[in-house]
């Protein structure tokens, strides 16, 4: 077992450089003086030179990804250039407020979506199967700024219910400790604040976690069907244990394992989601910087993000295969 | 599982009403103002745009300020000036018993200090900013000294008749000496001035905060907080002011007046704008300042600007653009009438405006008849520039490049759109890089020499710093502003200011546009605001009942 | 041998020759008539409502697209602007314009000729976009596949690498450094997608390079590039077909997105996703026409696709059902 985590990891590592290649190379593709590409069109010329001496701009190619790779993996990604602020704390502050998103969509996708596909499976064939399958199989044809836009529309603006964007109302006062919003306010226990903050998350969770959620109760459906066929159900059942204790104690559990993969294998959905619904509903989180910085040709920052994302998307496939194999071990780690 | 879905639902409906409780929650005075971008820099002598000076006219102040809702000066930090008889020299006598935020106290030292790091090229301050506005406003200005801590003097090189005016203006707002020493390059993100409010804190494109000046030489404000939050989408910031999350906010759209007006809970003030919206089209040629004297000298000479086009170097190609263009439609239709139709590059009501002129009527078929005659029978591609954000003059701009990109499609010009952020579309325009552009700009100091020099001076067709971005280079044109500026008599200004803007009609370098009213709307409870003609933003008066 | 046997015979030899037609065996000797394979796969599709109903949506659009000058009531971008049309809504409101059943946007466009249109640009991105990607997919999934070892390790890093960005993050990425616009747009999803055609190909190449038939090729000496072609890709063909009608629907879905983030069709093209980002503010002030019915058409396409894209999956492969 340890064996094989070692091995993935070891796989990783001419994935991880090659994204870096990509990366890095973002900066030269671009049209332009790659000097002028990561401080933008302002730069004096001073301030041209010292970024020529410190990328070693004039050195091959090699060198320079060397002295580039060596900063990234100091943490040092540049300065960007809308803010001139380091690009590293543009992205920590933002990461936060993304992953609060990603985890609730989420959390929203796998209890819903579980429970009807488990649900949809104990009932096959019924009016409820075919209307909880019919309404995933718009969920996963959906545009998920559409349906951020129809929330926003449907309970924000008709209803008034909840808001329609940023991420807390202003005049609360709260304090920032880990950068979770949700965390911060129970910790220095600001109910105002906890309820502003989970408020203003409602929408775009929910507009960002239904596509997985239709995916997963997809899955989950098939993988009950399949398991519900299966002789040591018919078991359980001769065993006199109930209906209800057979789908959740015994079936459920087996039929997780597929759906665990699916989750892990859409997490790069979620990631693309959340560019989109950051841009709907106006979310200080990593995917509207993404955006926000390609439109503003802000290189060094666009570079810093991908590298991120990246990094965070190939962690998780990797967790993701390591919990599979951990989870069902029938499977040979080939 | 079934058990739990409907406390849960419960739960939801009660915790998303639970928003009203929370406002009374907070006892001291803080009113929250939603703004359509963050700030560039928060110094004032650094900066062009709009945001920034909206929430540094709060911090800081002047030698002398407006008077509340018109361009009359008052005194402020200066209480009395005298203008010497050859109006070539201003002394001044500062306020006494004023401090900055930071405890420094005010005086002539602080006022040199102001003036002189954006004019002396030797001065330690010099290379933190670009003070754009200096060559615009204030080239005239030979240098600034004092006389003893509380009178400074003021040498002109020319006779300036608006450069009493020019003084309210923000660039030479007074900063800090001390604060400007502490940080150093950073000053920009630490202001410290005289005004009603302190700076707290700046969350960059989230909010600025500024609590209370205590201190103030003034009665204290009667906030205790001014919060400007930026919210840029616009049906984001009018949900928010409807819901109470914010008190006020800029740049509403005109499609949604109708529902605000409708609202007891909100109220729209709306004025006459101080400003023009026009499409600039590149008539191309420039020349490059090289002793930033922000002068065309005689050997500068002219040089092709980078977006030369050649179609539009003929007359009769800008004037069928003009024909091609229903600018009344634009103003009803897309301005929703928040806007009156320009014939001319400034307002009615500025001095000098020439009534006279008669606009090109929208006629699509003369349009094509100009074309043919200059050797466009089938029209030409290029393509215009356009700004991504709204604009005092212009609410919408993409949505208002669509509709003259239509237009001229109609008379068989094919035109692409070229958007790109706001601050490198205001370096490229200001190199002329554009073959047309659309763009504008709001008065500073009520005079119309702000407008007509600025923006149609061939000396402010300097690539890479240019005001005039239609590179309009007839020097007729230019000896009128110079020679207007240095005349005190206010007829005789007015007489130059409409037989220029007779020369600038027949020449068409542009289609102006709109002169879009200015608006902002607060909730009921919010008095004491009043609108400025130059669109900024003082928040002294203003109270929350 | 009698002359009995060589009538007997004759007769034999000519019902021999005669089984070849399919109407002697049903008339003569009552067996029902065999059916060629697209016969059955035609059949099988036909019992598969998801998959009718989904060529069905599908061939609405394509008809939109293809017929969308007789369709649709008016010009999606007519010039000079009908400006004083601006955000009229439709057939349910009196306020309505005549002509223009499902209102106007900003500038006073109609919003159904404009979804009409749009079917064209979203239909022609989808399968272009598909098209590259498979080009590119089946390329390196053939010859990963296919010669296996130190070939395959290497491509198959390479498109490790490419999976490991979210798709739409590195289309944006892409678009960042080739430029804006609706052709881009088309080679940036192209590329993004190629990597999931890639391992399809190389999955299928690998399970039939292990059928027998191809050993006999290779021991009477064909050369690789024959077996290739002629064996190994018609037989591989399924799951391409399969997952280049659910890659579509992704594609359009990320065409929307990038329309969307202004970053693919510019304006004035009538493409869904910029539809929706146009006109996205006027829902506060109440217009919300013009941002909820291209959603509903990026919506049809999308479904119609994966309907179709499951059935075909059903028919043709049920091996491929994850």
């Amino acid at each position: 077992m340890i064996w094989y985590i070692i091995k993935r990891l070891l796989q990783l590592v001419p994935v991880i450089i090659g994204v870096t290649i990509i990366a890095f190379s973002l900066i030269h593709i671009a049209p332009g003086d790659p000097a002028r590409t990561m401080l933008g069109q302002h730069a004096t010329q001073k301030e041209i030179n010292e970024i020529r001496e410190k990328y070693g701009l004039d050195e091959p190619i090699i060198v320079q990804y060397g002295i580039w790779l060596s900063d990234v993996l100091r943490g040092d990604f540049g300065r960007s250039i809308m803010t001139n602020d380091l690009v590293i704390n543009e992205i920590s502050s933002r990461f936060p407020n993304t992953i609060e998103l990603a985890v609730a969509a989420m959390l929203f996708a796998i209890l819903i979506g579980g429970l009807a596909g488990i649900i949809s499976a104990s009932k096959q064939y019924s009016v409820t199967d075919y209307t909880v399958m019919g309404v995933a199989l718009f969920g996963i044809s959906m545009p998920v700024f559409w349906l951020g836009i129809m929330l926003m529309m449907i309970f924000g603006v008709i209803l008034g219910w909840l808001p329609i964007g940023g991420r807390i109302d202003l005049f609360i006062p709260f304090q920032r400790i880990t950068g979770f919003m949700i965390i911060d306010a129970i910790i220095t226990f600001n109910l105002p604040a906890l309820v502003s903050s989970i408020r203003h998350l409602i929408l775009p969770a929910v507009a960002l976690g239904t596509i997985p959620m239709a995916i997963i109760a997809r899955v989950t459906r098939s993988s009950m069907l399949e398991v519900l066929r299966q002789d040591f159900i018919r078991t359980e059942r001769a065993k006199g244990l109930s209906e209800r204790a057979v789908i959740y104690k015994h079936a459920v559990r087996n039929a997780m394992v597929p759906v665990v993969t699916v989750i892990g294998l859409n997490f790069g959905l979620l990631l693309s989601g959340a560019i989109l619904t950051e841009t709907v509903f106006s979310w200080p989180g990593v995917g509207r910087l993404v955006v926000d910085a390609v439109y503003e040709r802000d290189y060094p920052l666009v570079v810093g993000c991908i590298l991120i994302f990246a990094i965070v998307f190939v962690i998780v496939n990797l967790i993701t295969d390591i919990l599979y194999t951990y989870i069902d071990p029938r499977i040979k780690y080939e | 599982m079934k058990k739990i879905i409907l406390p849960l639902i419960c739960l939801t409906v009660i915790v998303s009403h639970m928003t009203g409780c929370v406002e009374e929650q907070v006892g001291e005075k803080v009113l929250i103002f939603g703004m359509a971008g963050d700030a560039d820099k928060l110094d004032p002598a650094d900066v062009t745009d709009g945001e920034s000076i909206s929430r540094m006219d709060n911090i800081f102040e002047g030698l002398v300020e407006y008077t509340p809702g018109a361009t009359d000066i008052q005194p402020a930090l200066a209480t009395s000036w005298n203008v010497s008889d050859d109006g070539l020299n201003i002394t001044l006598d500062l306020r006494k018993n004023v401090k900055f935020h930071d405890g420094t106290d005010f005086n002539a030292d602080a006022v040199v200090f102001s003036f002189e790091r954006q004019y002396n090229t030797t001065h330690p301050y010099h290379e933190y900013g670009e003070w754009a506005y200096w060559g615009y406003m204030f080239s005239d200005i030979e240098s600034v000294q004092k006389i003893n801590d509380y009178q400074v003097i003021i040498h002109l090189k020319n006779q300036n008749a608006a450069m009493m005016t020019s003084l309210a203006m923000f660039t030479v707002a007074m900063v800090s000496p001390t604060n400007a020493e502490k940080w150093g390059e950073d000053a920009f993100k630490h202001p410290v001035g005289t005004g009603p409010f302190e700076f707290v804190e700046w969350v960059k494109d989230d909010h600025i905060t500024l609590k209370k000046n205590e201190d103030y030489w003034r009665d204290p404000p009667k906030l205790d907080k001014l919060i400007f939050r930026v919210i840029e989408d616009p049906s984001s910031r009018l949900l928010a002011i409807q819901a109470g999350e914010i008190h006020g906010m800029e740049y509403p759209d005109p499609a949604s007046f109708e529902s605000i007006e409708d609202d007891e809970d909100l109220q729209l003030l709306s004025q006459a704008g101080m400003n023009v919206g026009y499409l600039a089209m590149n008539t191309g040629y420039g020349y490059y300042d090289e002793n930033e004297n922000g002068v065309r000298d005689d050997d500068e000479s002219w040089v092709k600007t980078p977006g030369y086009f050649e179609p539009l170097t003929h007359v009769s190609v800008r004037k069928a653009i003009n024909y091609a263009i229903d600018k009344t439609s634009i103003v009803e239709n897309l301005y929703k009438g928040t806007a009156i139709v320009a014939k001319n590059g400034m307002p009615p009501f500025m001095l000098g405006y020439n009534d006279d002129i008669e606009d090109y009527e929208y006629d699509p078929e003369m349009a094509i008849e100009l074309l043919e005659q200059a050797g466009y029978p089938n029209g030409f591609n290029t393509t215009l520039w356009v700004m991504p954000v709204s604009r005092p003059y212009m609410f919408d701009p993409p949505k208002i490049a669509e509709a003259i990109q239509s237009y001229l499609a109609n008379v068989g010009i094919n035109v692409e759109l070229y958007q790109i952020d706001w601050s490198t579309y205001l370096e490229e325009t200001e190199n002329g890089e554009h073959p047309m552009c659309l763009l504008g700009w709001t008065g500073d100091n009520g005079d119309p020499d702000n407008f007509m020099n600025v923006l149609y001076g061939p000396n402010s067709a300097s690539i890479g710093t240019a005001g005039n971005v239609a590179f309009y280079n007839r020097s007729e044109v230019q000896e009128k502003f110079t020679a207007a500026l240095q005349i005190y008599d206010t007829d005789e200004r007015a007489r130059l200011y409409e037989e220029a803007q007779v020369l600038i009609h027949e020449d068409a370098p542009f289609v102006y546009l709109a002169h879009a009213t200015q608006n902002i709307v607060f909730r009921s409870n919010v008095k004491g605001y009043t609108l400025n003609p130059t669109e900024r933003k003082f928040f002294y008066p203003v109270d929350i009942e | 041998m009698n002359k009995w046997d060589l009538v007997m015979g004759t007769f034999r030899n000519i019902h021999a020759y005669l089984m070849k037609f399919s109407i002697y065996r049903v008339k003569y000797v009552g067996a029902r008539p065999r059916e060629t394979k697209t016969q059955e796969l035609v059949r099988r599709f036909r019992y598969n409502k998801s998959a009718v109903f989904g060529l069905a949506l599908i061939l609405i659009l394509v008809f939109m697209a293809i017929f969308a000058d007789f369709i649709a009531l008016n010009d999606p971008n007519p010039s000079p602007p009908e400006l004083e049309n601006s955000l009229k809504p439709g057939f349910w409101d009196e306020n309505g314009v005549e002509g223009k059943p499902l209102g106007t946007d900003m500038l006073g466009r109609c919003v159904l000729s404009r979804i009409v249109y749009g079917a064209r640009i979203s239909l022609s991105v989808g399968f272009v976009a598909v098209g590259i990607a498979t080009v590119l997919g089946v390329t390196i999934g053939v010859l990963a596949g296919y010669f296996g070892r130190w070939v395959d390790s290497i491509l198959m890093r390479c498109v490790d690498i490419i999976f490991s960005f979210p798709a739409l993050l590195l289309a944006i990425v892409i678009v960042a450094t080739i430029g804006q616009g609706l052709d881009k747009a088309m080679i940036a999803i192209g590329i993004v997608y190629s990597p999931q055609m890639a391992r399809i190909m190389r999955g299928s190449v690998l399970y039939i390079k292990e059928m027998e038939y191809i050993e006999a090729q290779k021991a009477i000496g064909s050369n690789n590039i024959r077996i290739i072609f002629r064996h190994i890709l018609p037989n591989s063909l399924s799951p391409v077909i399969v997952y280049g009608t659910l890659l579509m629907a992704s594609a359009i879905l990320d065409a929307a997105a990038l329309g969307f983030l202004g970053l693919g069709a510019q304006p004035p093209t009538p493409e869904w996703g910029a539809m929706l980002s146009e006109s996205r503010f006027y829902i506060v002030s109440g217009a919300w026409w013009a941002a909820t019915f291209p959603g509903i058409a990026i919506i049809f396409a999308v479904l119609g696709l994966n309907l179709l894209g499951d059935g075909l999956r059903d028919i043709l492969d049920p091996r491929l059902k994850t």
